[in-house]
Protein backbone atom coordinates (compact mmCIF):
# COMPACT_ATOMS: atom_id res chain seq x y z
CA UNK A 1 0.00 0.00 0.00
CA UNK A 2 2.71 2.41 0.91
CA UNK A 3 3.87 4.59 -1.68
CA UNK A 4 7.94 4.73 -1.60
CA UNK A 5 9.87 7.54 -0.69
CA UNK A 6 11.41 8.29 -3.19
CA UNK A 7 8.20 8.35 -5.46
CA UNK A 8 6.67 10.49 -3.62
CA UNK A 9 6.29 13.69 -6.47
CA UNK A 10 7.49 17.28 -5.09
CA UNK A 11 5.04 19.19 -6.07
CA UNK A 12 2.37 16.44 -4.72
CA UNK A 13 -0.09 16.47 -8.25
CA UNK A 14 -2.81 16.68 -5.35
CA UNK A 15 -3.71 16.91 -1.62
CA UNK A 16 -4.02 13.13 -0.85
CA UNK A 17 -7.17 11.65 0.12
CA UNK A 18 -7.24 7.77 -0.92
CA UNK A 19 -6.78 5.64 1.92
CA UNK A 20 -5.07 2.46 2.48
CA UNK A 21 -7.34 1.80 5.81
CA UNK A 22 -10.24 4.16 5.64
CA UNK A 23 -10.13 4.79 9.44
CA UNK A 24 -6.31 5.92 8.73
CA UNK A 25 -4.62 9.19 6.81
CA UNK A 26 -3.36 8.18 3.73
CA UNK A 27 0.02 6.75 3.22
CA UNK A 28 1.95 9.89 2.04
CA UNK A 29 1.14 11.55 5.19
CA UNK A 30 3.88 9.35 7.28
CA UNK A 31 6.72 10.39 4.41
CA UNK A 32 5.93 13.51 4.37
CA UNK A 33 6.44 13.86 8.02
CA UNK A 34 9.87 11.81 7.63
CA UNK A 35 11.43 13.56 4.36
CA UNK A 36 13.84 16.01 5.39
CA UNK A 37 12.34 18.51 2.86
CA UNK A 38 9.01 19.88 3.04
CA UNK A 39 6.51 19.48 -0.15
CA UNK A 40 4.53 21.68 -1.97
CA UNK A 41 0.95 20.48 -3.35
CA UNK A 42 -0.46 21.77 -6.10
CA UNK A 43 -4.29 23.01 -5.02
CA UNK A 44 -7.08 24.81 -6.87
CA UNK A 45 -6.13 27.46 -10.36
CA UNK A 46 -2.60 25.58 -10.10
CA UNK A 47 -1.61 27.07 -7.24
CA UNK A 48 1.18 25.27 -5.17
CA UNK A 49 1.69 25.59 -1.27
CA UNK A 50 3.12 24.32 1.71
CA UNK A 51 2.23 21.11 2.87
CA UNK A 52 3.00 21.61 6.87
CA UNK A 53 3.18 17.95 8.08
CA UNK A 54 4.38 17.78 11.87
CA UNK A 55 2.30 18.57 14.96
CA UNK A 56 4.82 21.01 16.06
CA UNK A 57 5.10 22.77 12.84
CA UNK A 58 1.35 22.54 12.16
CA UNK A 59 0.64 23.99 15.78
CA UNK A 60 3.28 26.84 14.89
CA UNK A 61 1.81 28.10 12.19
CA UNK A 62 -1.89 27.56 13.52
CA UNK A 63 -1.09 30.13 16.56
CA UNK A 64 1.14 32.51 14.82
CA UNK A 65 -0.58 35.80 13.55
CA UNK A 66 1.80 35.99 11.19
CA UNK A 67 -0.17 33.57 9.37
CA UNK A 68 -3.51 34.98 7.95
CA UNK A 69 -6.84 33.01 7.54
CA UNK A 70 -8.53 35.96 5.77
CA UNK A 71 -9.18 34.32 2.58
CA UNK A 72 -10.43 37.27 0.30
CA UNK A 73 -6.47 38.65 0.48
CA UNK A 74 -5.16 38.90 -2.71
CA UNK A 75 -3.24 36.24 -3.56
CA UNK A 76 -5.09 33.35 -0.76
CA UNK A 77 -5.02 30.28 -1.92
CA UNK A 78 -8.11 27.76 -1.96
CA UNK A 79 -8.56 24.32 -2.00
CA UNK A 80 -11.79 23.76 -2.55
CA UNK A 81 -14.66 25.53 -4.51
CA UNK A 82 -16.55 25.87 -1.41
CA UNK A 83 -13.72 28.21 -0.04
CA UNK A 84 -14.30 30.42 -2.97
CA UNK A 85 -17.92 30.52 -2.89
CA UNK A 86 -18.61 31.28 1.08
CA UNK A 87 -16.54 34.52 1.34
CA UNK A 88 -18.74 35.68 -1.51
CA UNK A 89 -21.00 36.58 1.76
CA UNK A 90 -20.54 38.81 4.63
CA UNK A 91 -17.60 37.64 6.37
CA UNK A 92 -17.68 34.89 8.65
CA UNK A 93 -15.08 34.06 12.22
CA UNK A 94 -13.32 31.47 10.46
CA UNK A 95 -11.86 33.99 7.17
CA UNK A 96 -10.82 36.44 9.04
CA UNK A 97 -8.20 37.56 11.12
CA UNK A 98 -8.11 40.19 14.17
CA UNK A 99 -9.40 42.03 15.86
CA UNK A 100 -12.51 41.16 13.36
CA UNK A 101 -12.42 37.79 14.09
CA UNK A 102 -12.47 38.23 17.95
CA UNK A 103 -15.54 40.61 17.56
CA UNK A 104 -17.50 38.64 15.56
CA UNK A 105 -16.48 34.86 17.77
CA UNK A 106 -17.29 36.53 21.37
CA UNK A 107 -21.19 37.94 19.93
CA UNK A 108 -21.51 33.40 19.42
CA UNK A 109 -19.44 32.06 22.33
CA UNK A 110 -21.80 32.82 24.67
CA UNK A 111 -24.01 29.68 24.02
CA UNK A 112 -21.46 26.91 23.80
CA UNK A 113 -19.96 27.50 27.39
CA UNK A 114 -18.99 24.40 29.58
CA UNK A 115 -21.75 24.85 31.74
CA UNK A 116 -23.71 25.58 28.73
CA UNK A 117 -23.11 22.56 27.07
CA UNK A 118 -23.50 20.31 30.28
CA UNK A 119 -27.07 21.59 30.76
CA UNK A 120 -27.73 19.89 27.27
CA UNK A 121 -26.23 16.77 28.32
CA UNK A 122 -29.70 15.68 29.61
CA UNK A 123 -31.99 16.78 26.71
CA UNK A 124 -29.00 15.43 24.16
CA UNK A 125 -29.46 11.57 26.19
CA UNK A 126 -33.55 11.79 26.20
CA UNK A 127 -32.87 12.39 22.43
CA UNK A 128 -30.21 9.63 21.68
CA UNK A 129 -32.40 7.44 23.76
CA UNK A 130 -35.87 8.13 21.59
CA UNK A 131 -33.51 7.75 18.38
CA UNK A 132 -32.78 4.06 19.76
CA UNK A 133 -35.76 3.10 20.40
CA UNK A 134 -37.29 4.36 17.07
CA UNK A 135 -34.43 1.69 15.54
CA UNK A 136 -35.38 -1.02 17.55
CA UNK A 137 -38.56 -0.73 17.19
CA UNK A 138 -38.02 -0.36 13.66
CA UNK A 139 -35.48 -3.31 12.76
CA UNK A 140 -32.41 -3.74 10.97
CA UNK A 141 -30.50 -3.36 8.71
CA UNK A 142 -30.97 0.31 8.64
CA UNK A 143 -28.87 3.51 7.61
CA UNK A 144 -26.95 4.72 11.00
CA UNK A 145 -26.19 8.02 9.20
CA UNK A 146 -30.29 9.17 8.78
CA UNK A 147 -31.78 7.97 11.82
CA UNK A 148 -28.91 8.77 14.38
CA UNK A 149 -25.38 10.20 13.30
CA UNK A 150 -26.59 13.14 11.37
CA UNK A 151 -29.84 13.73 13.50
CA UNK A 152 -28.23 13.87 16.91
CA UNK A 153 -26.02 17.46 16.17
CA UNK A 154 -29.03 18.51 13.75
CA UNK A 155 -31.07 18.72 16.23
CA UNK A 156 -28.91 20.19 19.21
CA UNK A 157 -27.38 22.90 17.15
CA UNK A 158 -31.34 23.39 15.66
CA UNK A 159 -32.12 23.84 19.59
CA UNK A 160 -29.59 26.51 20.31
CA UNK A 161 -29.93 28.53 16.99
CA UNK A 162 -34.12 28.37 16.94
CA UNK A 163 -34.55 26.45 13.80
CA UNK A 164 -37.47 24.18 13.15
CA UNK A 165 -36.57 20.47 13.01
CA UNK A 166 -39.17 20.14 9.80
CA UNK A 167 -36.37 22.50 8.38
CA UNK A 168 -33.33 19.36 8.68
CA UNK A 169 -33.66 17.75 5.23
CA UNK A 170 -33.46 21.12 3.60
CA UNK A 171 -30.32 22.08 5.22
CA UNK A 172 -28.57 19.05 4.86
CA UNK A 173 -29.21 19.15 1.45
CA UNK A 174 -27.80 22.69 0.53
CA UNK A 175 -25.22 22.26 2.80
CA UNK A 176 -24.00 18.48 0.58
CA UNK A 177 -24.30 20.92 -2.43
CA UNK A 178 -21.84 23.46 -0.62
CA UNK A 179 -18.95 20.71 0.14
CA UNK A 180 -19.30 17.99 -2.76
CA UNK A 181 -16.11 18.65 -4.21
CA UNK A 182 -16.90 17.55 -7.47
CA UNK A 183 -20.08 19.71 -7.58
CA UNK A 184 -19.03 22.64 -10.08
CA UNK A 185 -19.03 26.33 -9.29
CA UNK A 186 -22.73 26.92 -10.32
CA UNK A 187 -23.51 23.96 -7.65
CA UNK A 188 -21.73 25.04 -4.69
CA UNK A 189 -23.08 28.84 -5.25
CA UNK A 190 -26.66 27.28 -5.47
CA UNK A 191 -26.15 25.35 -2.55
CA UNK A 192 -24.89 28.85 -0.36
CA UNK A 193 -27.70 30.82 -2.13
CA UNK A 194 -30.10 28.84 -0.75
CA UNK A 195 -28.65 28.62 2.48
CA UNK A 196 -28.70 31.97 3.05
CA UNK A 197 -32.10 32.75 1.41
CA UNK A 198 -33.60 30.00 4.20
CA UNK A 199 -31.25 31.38 6.90
CA UNK A 200 -32.32 35.01 6.10
CA UNK A 201 -36.17 34.11 5.97
CA UNK A 202 -35.91 32.66 9.45
CA UNK A 203 -34.47 35.79 11.07
CA UNK A 204 -36.64 37.92 10.09
CA UNK A 205 -39.61 35.43 10.96
CA UNK A 206 -37.63 36.30 15.18
CA UNK A 207 -37.33 39.53 14.28
CA UNK A 208 -41.50 39.48 13.79
CA UNK A 209 -41.72 37.27 16.99
CA UNK A 210 -38.27 36.86 18.48
CA UNK A 211 -37.84 33.04 21.00
CA UNK A 212 -35.61 32.13 23.63
CA UNK A 213 -32.88 31.44 20.95
CA UNK A 214 -29.59 32.77 19.47
CA UNK A 215 -31.13 33.72 16.67
CA UNK A 216 -33.50 36.04 18.53
CA UNK A 217 -30.70 36.87 20.80
CA UNK A 218 -28.57 38.06 17.49
CA UNK A 219 -31.53 39.54 16.67
CA UNK A 220 -32.95 41.64 19.72
CA UNK A 221 -28.68 42.58 20.82
CA UNK A 222 -27.12 43.08 17.91
CA UNK A 223 -29.91 43.69 14.93
CA UNK A 224 -32.55 46.02 16.18
CA UNK A 225 -29.86 47.79 18.08
CA UNK A 226 -27.63 48.60 14.68
CA UNK A 227 -24.58 46.82 15.91
CA UNK A 228 -24.92 44.29 12.93
CA UNK A 229 -26.52 44.24 9.03
CA UNK A 230 -28.85 41.42 8.34
CA UNK A 231 -26.57 39.89 6.47
CA UNK A 232 -23.96 40.22 8.95
CA UNK A 233 -26.19 38.25 11.26
CA UNK A 234 -27.24 35.47 8.27
CA UNK A 235 -23.21 34.84 7.99
CA UNK A 236 -22.95 33.93 11.74
CA UNK A 237 -26.04 31.64 11.62
CA UNK A 238 -24.68 30.41 8.18
CA UNK A 239 -21.25 29.69 9.88
CA UNK A 240 -22.97 27.84 13.35
CA UNK A 241 -25.75 25.78 11.53
CA UNK A 242 -22.90 24.15 8.87
CA UNK A 243 -20.41 23.36 11.86
CA UNK A 244 -23.11 22.43 14.26
CA UNK A 245 -23.85 19.49 12.40
CA UNK A 246 -21.63 18.61 8.89
CA UNK A 247 -18.41 17.52 11.01
CA UNK A 248 -20.13 16.02 14.71
CA UNK A 249 -22.47 13.66 12.16
CA UNK A 250 -19.57 12.17 10.16
CA UNK A 251 -17.71 12.16 13.19
CA UNK A 252 -20.50 9.87 14.90
CA UNK A 253 -20.85 7.75 11.72
CA UNK A 254 -17.05 6.91 11.31
CA UNK A 255 -16.36 6.33 14.92
CA UNK A 256 -19.39 4.02 15.70
CA UNK A 257 -17.95 2.15 12.41
CA UNK A 258 -14.62 1.99 13.95
CA UNK A 259 -15.85 0.65 16.68
CA UNK A 260 -17.97 -1.83 15.13
CA UNK A 261 -15.11 -2.87 13.03
CA UNK A 262 -12.87 -3.14 16.50
CA UNK A 263 -14.43 -5.13 18.97
CA UNK A 264 -11.45 -4.63 21.54
CA UNK A 265 -12.16 -0.82 21.41
CA UNK A 266 -16.02 -1.12 21.45
CA UNK A 267 -15.95 -3.29 24.37
CA UNK A 268 -13.82 -0.83 26.43
CA UNK A 269 -16.08 1.93 25.93
CA UNK A 270 -19.17 -0.43 27.24
CA UNK A 271 -17.70 -1.67 30.01
CA UNK A 272 -16.09 1.16 31.12
CA UNK A 273 -17.66 4.60 32.87
CA UNK A 274 -18.11 7.83 31.59
CA UNK A 275 -14.41 9.08 32.26
CA UNK A 276 -13.49 5.87 29.48
CA UNK A 277 -16.36 7.10 26.77
CA UNK A 278 -15.10 10.73 27.06
CA UNK A 279 -11.48 9.24 26.52
CA UNK A 280 -12.56 7.07 23.49
CA UNK A 281 -13.82 10.58 22.03
CA UNK A 282 -10.71 12.27 22.35
CA UNK A 283 -8.88 9.33 21.21
CA UNK A 284 -11.03 8.56 18.05
CA UNK A 285 -10.85 12.43 17.26
CA UNK A 286 -7.28 12.38 17.16
CA UNK A 287 -7.49 9.06 15.50
CA UNK A 288 -9.89 9.69 12.72
CA UNK A 289 -9.04 13.17 11.45
CA UNK A 290 -12.45 14.02 9.28
CA UNK A 291 -10.77 17.09 8.73
CA UNK A 292 -9.36 15.22 5.96
CA UNK A 293 -7.97 17.94 3.63
CA UNK A 294 -6.14 20.28 6.01
CA UNK A 295 -6.44 23.77 7.31
CA UNK A 296 -4.94 26.88 4.57
CA UNK A 297 -3.18 29.77 5.99
CA UNK A 298 -1.12 32.73 3.94
CA UNK A 299 2.08 34.14 5.07
CA UNK A 300 1.92 37.83 6.06
CA UNK A 301 5.23 38.33 5.86
CA UNK A 302 8.69 36.09 5.79
CA UNK A 303 8.32 33.52 8.33
CA UNK A 304 10.84 30.85 9.69
CA UNK A 305 9.30 27.41 10.66
CA UNK A 306 11.61 25.11 12.06
CA UNK A 307 14.38 25.99 9.98
CA UNK A 308 11.66 26.16 6.91
CA UNK A 309 11.72 29.97 5.15
CA UNK A 310 7.68 30.34 4.25
CA UNK A 311 8.31 33.42 2.33
CA UNK A 312 5.64 36.61 2.58
CA UNK A 313 2.44 35.77 0.21
CA UNK A 314 3.06 31.84 0.40
CA UNK A 315 0.17 29.56 1.02
CA UNK A 316 0.33 26.62 3.49
CA UNK A 317 -1.66 23.79 4.01
CA UNK A 318 -1.50 22.51 7.66
CA UNK A 319 -2.02 18.42 7.63
CA UNK A 320 -4.06 17.93 10.70
CA UNK A 321 -4.11 14.17 10.05
CA UNK A 322 -0.50 13.81 10.07
CA UNK A 323 0.01 15.95 12.65
CA UNK A 324 -2.50 13.81 14.97
CA UNK A 325 -0.40 10.28 13.87
CA UNK A 326 3.08 12.27 14.70
CA UNK A 327 5.44 9.98 16.92
CA UNK A 328 7.38 12.26 17.91
CA UNK A 329 5.05 13.53 20.14
CA UNK A 330 2.12 10.61 20.66
CA UNK A 331 4.08 7.56 22.24
CA UNK A 332 2.29 5.11 20.48
CA UNK A 333 0.20 7.23 17.36
CA UNK A 334 -1.77 4.16 15.55
CA UNK A 335 -3.10 3.30 19.05
CA UNK A 336 -6.00 4.28 20.93
CA UNK A 337 -5.93 4.56 24.86
CA UNK A 338 -9.21 5.33 26.28
CA UNK A 339 -7.80 5.56 29.72
CA UNK A 340 -5.01 8.04 29.05
CA UNK A 341 -5.96 10.00 26.24
CA UNK A 342 -4.27 12.57 23.99
CA UNK A 343 -6.11 16.03 24.62
CA UNK A 344 -3.49 17.54 22.71
CA UNK A 345 -4.09 16.63 19.46
CA UNK A 346 -5.11 19.19 16.98
CA UNK A 347 -8.65 17.71 15.41
CA UNK A 348 -10.04 21.35 16.39
CA UNK A 349 -7.53 22.93 14.92
CA UNK A 350 -5.54 25.03 17.27
CA UNK A 351 -4.88 28.91 17.22
CA UNK A 352 -7.48 31.36 17.27
CA UNK A 353 -9.52 29.60 14.88
CA UNK A 354 -9.58 26.89 17.11
CA UNK A 355 -13.37 25.00 16.97
CA UNK A 356 -15.64 26.94 19.01
CA UNK A 357 -18.24 23.96 19.26
CA UNK A 358 -15.40 21.53 20.95
CA UNK A 359 -17.26 21.42 23.70
CA UNK A 360 -20.36 20.63 22.22
CA UNK A 361 -19.34 17.78 20.00
CA UNK A 362 -17.48 15.99 22.57
CA UNK A 363 -20.51 16.01 24.84
CA UNK A 364 -22.93 15.47 22.01
CA UNK A 365 -20.15 12.04 20.73
CA UNK A 366 -19.55 10.94 24.54
CA UNK A 367 -23.22 10.54 24.67
CA UNK A 368 -24.09 9.05 21.19
CA UNK A 369 -21.32 5.84 21.52
CA UNK A 370 -21.65 4.96 25.01
CA UNK A 371 -25.59 5.09 24.80
CA UNK A 372 -25.41 3.16 21.58
CA UNK A 373 -23.06 0.47 22.04
CA UNK A 374 -24.43 0.15 25.50
CA UNK A 375 -28.15 -0.34 24.39
CA UNK A 376 -27.07 -2.59 21.14
CA UNK A 377 -24.07 -4.37 22.28
CA UNK A 378 -24.01 -6.83 19.20
CA UNK A 379 -24.87 -4.02 16.58
CA UNK A 380 -22.31 -4.74 13.60
CA UNK A 381 -22.06 -2.98 9.86
CA UNK A 382 -24.52 -4.77 7.26
CA UNK A 383 -22.38 -4.85 4.43
CA UNK A 384 -18.81 -5.84 4.07
CA UNK A 385 -16.47 -2.86 4.93
CA UNK A 386 -15.13 -2.33 1.73
CA UNK A 387 -18.34 -1.87 0.35
CA UNK A 388 -19.25 0.79 2.80
CA UNK A 389 -19.10 4.16 0.59
CA UNK A 390 -16.61 6.51 2.55
CA UNK A 391 -16.59 9.77 1.86
CA UNK A 392 -13.32 10.88 0.14
CA UNK A 393 -15.91 13.33 -2.22
CA UNK A 394 -16.36 15.94 0.24
CA UNK A 395 -14.23 18.14 2.34
CA UNK A 396 -15.37 16.83 5.55
CA UNK A 397 -14.59 12.83 5.73
CA UNK A 398 -17.14 10.65 7.17
CA UNK A 399 -19.48 8.18 5.13
CA UNK A 400 -22.57 8.90 2.80
CA UNK A 401 -24.48 5.85 4.61
CA UNK A 402 -23.75 3.37 6.99
CA UNK A 403 -25.98 0.05 7.24
CA UNK A 404 -26.58 -1.68 10.58
CA UNK A 405 -28.22 -4.25 11.84
CA UNK A 406 -28.26 -6.60 14.71
CA UNK B 1 5.24 27.37 43.60
CA UNK B 2 4.02 27.48 40.06
CA UNK B 3 2.46 30.96 39.10
CA UNK B 4 -0.44 30.96 36.02
CA UNK B 5 -1.41 33.80 34.17
CA UNK B 6 -4.04 34.54 31.90
CA UNK B 7 -4.47 37.31 29.21
CA UNK B 8 -8.44 37.63 28.22
CA UNK B 9 -7.39 39.78 25.83
CA UNK B 10 -6.51 36.65 23.79
CA UNK B 11 -8.83 34.30 24.94
CA UNK B 12 -11.00 32.51 22.09
CA UNK B 13 -13.36 30.76 24.43
CA UNK B 14 -12.84 27.29 23.99
CA UNK B 15 -12.98 26.61 27.35
CA UNK B 16 -10.28 23.73 27.42
CA UNK B 17 -8.59 24.99 30.27
CA UNK B 18 -11.52 24.81 32.85
CA UNK B 19 -11.68 21.19 31.39
CA UNK B 20 -8.14 20.18 32.80
CA UNK B 21 -8.19 22.51 35.54
CA UNK B 22 -11.35 23.37 37.14
CA UNK B 23 -10.02 24.54 40.11
CA UNK B 24 -7.75 27.60 38.25
CA UNK B 25 -9.79 28.22 35.74
CA UNK B 26 -13.48 29.07 35.29
CA UNK B 27 -15.68 30.90 32.26
CA UNK B 28 -17.56 33.87 32.18
CA UNK B 29 -21.32 33.07 31.59
CA UNK B 30 -21.91 36.33 29.36
CA UNK B 31 -18.42 35.31 26.53
CA UNK B 32 -16.65 31.80 27.79
CA UNK B 33 -13.85 33.97 28.15
CA UNK B 34 -11.58 32.47 31.09
CA UNK B 35 -11.11 33.79 34.28
CA UNK B 36 -8.19 32.93 36.59
CA UNK B 37 -9.41 31.77 40.15
CA UNK B 38 -6.10 31.71 42.03
CA UNK B 39 -2.22 32.49 40.44
CA UNK B 40 -0.42 30.17 42.58
CA UNK B 41 -0.84 26.58 41.79
CA UNK B 42 -0.06 23.97 44.64
CA UNK B 43 1.17 20.95 43.98
CA UNK B 44 -1.66 18.84 43.19
CA UNK B 45 -2.85 20.91 40.76
CA UNK B 46 0.38 21.45 38.65
CA UNK B 47 -0.13 18.94 35.86
CA UNK B 48 -3.91 20.43 35.15
CA UNK B 49 -2.33 23.98 34.94
CA UNK B 50 0.66 22.68 32.80
CA UNK B 51 -1.60 20.96 30.50
CA UNK B 52 -4.09 23.31 30.76
CA UNK B 53 -1.66 26.45 29.41
CA UNK B 54 -0.01 23.46 26.53
CA UNK B 55 -3.44 23.14 25.08
CA UNK B 56 -4.61 26.80 24.95
CA UNK B 57 -5.25 27.58 21.50
CA UNK B 58 -4.81 31.14 21.89
CA UNK B 59 -1.36 30.51 23.89
CA UNK B 60 -3.28 32.74 26.69
CA UNK B 61 -1.82 30.65 29.58
CA UNK B 62 1.60 31.48 30.80
CA UNK B 63 3.47 29.58 33.63
CA UNK B 64 6.40 31.23 36.19
CA UNK B 65 8.50 28.77 38.13
CA UNK B 66 9.23 30.85 40.97
C1 LIG C 1 -16.38 16.55 15.65
C2 LIG C 1 -16.85 17.71 15.42
C3 LIG C 1 -16.08 18.91 14.96
C4 LIG C 1 -14.82 19.01 14.39
C5 LIG C 1 -13.85 17.89 14.06
C6 LIG C 1 -14.58 20.42 14.16
C7 LIG C 1 -13.42 20.92 13.63
C8 LIG C 1 -13.12 22.26 13.50
C9 LIG C 1 -11.85 22.79 13.04
C10 LIG C 1 -10.65 21.97 12.61
C11 LIG C 1 -11.94 24.15 13.06
C12 LIG C 1 -10.82 25.15 12.70
C13 LIG C 1 -11.01 25.76 11.34
C14 LIG C 1 -9.86 26.68 10.97
O1 LIG C 1 -8.96 26.95 11.77
O2 LIG C 1 -9.81 27.15 9.81
C15 LIG C 1 -13.27 24.48 13.52
C16 LIG C 1 -13.76 25.75 13.65
C17 LIG C 1 -15.05 26.04 14.03
N1 LIG C 1 -16.01 25.16 14.48
FE1 LIG C 1 -15.82 23.17 14.62
N2 LIG C 1 -15.67 21.14 14.57
C18 LIG C 1 -16.60 20.26 15.07
C19 LIG C 1 -17.85 20.57 15.60
C20 LIG C 1 -18.35 21.84 15.71
C21 LIG C 1 -19.63 22.16 16.30
C22 LIG C 1 -20.61 21.19 16.94
C23 LIG C 1 -19.79 23.51 16.20
C24 LIG C 1 -20.98 24.25 16.72
C25 LIG C 1 -21.38 25.40 16.44
C26 LIG C 1 -18.59 24.04 15.54
C27 LIG C 1 -18.34 25.37 15.24
C28 LIG C 1 -17.16 25.87 14.76
C29 LIG C 1 -16.93 27.28 14.49
C30 LIG C 1 -17.92 28.42 14.66
C31 LIG C 1 -15.61 27.39 14.02
C32 LIG C 1 -14.86 28.67 13.59
C33 LIG C 1 -14.15 29.24 14.78
C34 LIG C 1 -13.31 30.47 14.46
O3 LIG C 1 -12.99 30.72 13.31
O4 LIG C 1 -12.97 31.19 15.42
N3 LIG C 1 -17.76 22.99 15.27
N4 LIG C 1 -13.96 23.32 13.80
Amino acid sequence: MSTDLMTLQNPLPAIPMTRGCPFSPPAEYEQLRQAAEWHKVTVMDGRQIWMVPTYSAVRAVLGDPRFSAERDRPGFPYINQSQKELIKSSPAMVTVDEPLHSQIRRRATYAFTGKRVEALRESTQQLVDSLIDDMLAKGGPLDLVTEFALVIPSTIISGILGVPAEDHQHFHELTNKIFTLTNGPEGVAAGRLGLEAYIRELVLLKVQEPKDDLISRYVTEYLNTGELELEEVVTQIRTLLIAGHETTSSMIALGAAFLMEHPQYREQLRQGDDKIAAGAVEEMLRYLNIMHRGLVRMALEDVEIEGKLIKKGEGVLCALNSANRDAEVFAKPDELDFENPNRNHVAFGFGIHQCLGQGLARMEMQVAFKTLFTRIPDLKIAIPLSEVPFKTDVTVYGVHCLPVTW
Amino acid sequence: MLKVKLDQDKCVSGGQCVFAAPEVFDQRDEDGVAVLLREDVPAELVDGVREAADICPALAITLQEN
